[in-house]
């Protein structure tokens, strides 16, 4: 199998202000543009940068205000793979986190469906997590392919 | 440029319509959940209809938005749909099988029967 080679790469941190959900779906979108995705590709990425961001800013980092890494890598093989990093309270138990409608928030307004939602947009999921050390986000996506242009 | 989340407000009979705009994230949902909850306590109308045609995003934030409207406007005994999706919006709401627990209405908030919808 031939091995795929990362073309391009970029990292940014910022502070888990909820305003900063809508930069961090701007930033990442802007550089994947590179690679043409189609409108839904886009649409799909936007959405997960937007769940694993803002289980960071809300569960992660609840009550207090830390750094949110984003990291994302574009291959020759058009694959897009974005790494969320938070060093917040992290998660007891992933797997059951992981379950559709699972949800810690007291307030009762959120849906418990951000992981599940990543799933269904990208092709693989990873999460690692320490409590009390923080949260590593994993997902990646491969981009169909380009149309032909004569 | 960012769509600031904002919610515009139609009243037609007894039938609260709110039309939200923009992107809703978790920014966003918060700064409107508490705008249309109060809007419901003061008019006190018999359906609530969360217009989301003007939506340019959403993601789960969005759907624990709509849960959360449609709870309360059940507790308090009124009607209650989602109108005019995207595309967009439409596969949220479809992947977390809100089509199963609220009315998801197009067109002009009438259902198969052409009676109002909420």
């Amino acid at each position: 199998m031939k091995k795929k080679n990362c073309i391009n790469s970029m990292r940014v941190s910022l502070p888990s202000f909820s305003v900063n959900e809508s930069a961090a779906r701007a930033i990442v979108s802007a550089f994947v543009a590179q690679l043409n995705p189609t409108f839904d590709e886009l649409s799909d990425i936007k959405c997960a940068v937007s769940e694993a961001v803002t289980n960071s800013t809300v569960h992660g980092y609840r009550n207090v205000i830390g750094q949110i890494t984003i990291g994302v890598r574009l291959f020759d093989d058009r694959s897009v793979r974005i790494e969320v990093k938070d060093k917040g309270r992290g998660i007891e138990d992933v797997e059951v986190a992981m379950q559709p409608l699972f949800t810690t928030d007291p307030d009762g307004e959120r849906s418990g469906m951000g992981f599940t939602l990543i799933e269904n947009f990208m092709d693989t999921l990873a999460v690692k997590s320490k409590p009390g050390r923080g949260t590593r986000v994993v997902m990646k996506k491969k981009l169909s392919a380009l149309p032909v242009t004569r | 440029m960012k769509e600031e989340c904002k919610v515009i407000f139609r009243t037609s009979g007894d039938v609260l319509t709110a039309a939200i705009t923009g992107e809703v994230d978790h920014h966003g949902a918060r700064r409107i959940r508490a705008k249309i909850d109060e809007e419901v306590m003061t008019e006190r109308p018999r359906g609530l209809v969360l217009d989301l045609s003007r939506v340019s995003f959403m993601d789960s934030s969005g759907i624990g938005l709509i849960l959360g409207r449609f709870s309360k406007a059940s507790e308090m005994g009124m009607s209650f749909a989602v109108s005019n999706p995207s595309d967009g919006t439409k596969k949220i709401l479809d992947l977390a099988g809100m089509d199963r627990i609220v009315r998801i209405v197009c067109g002009k908030y009438r259902d198969e029967r052409g009676e109002k919808a909420v």
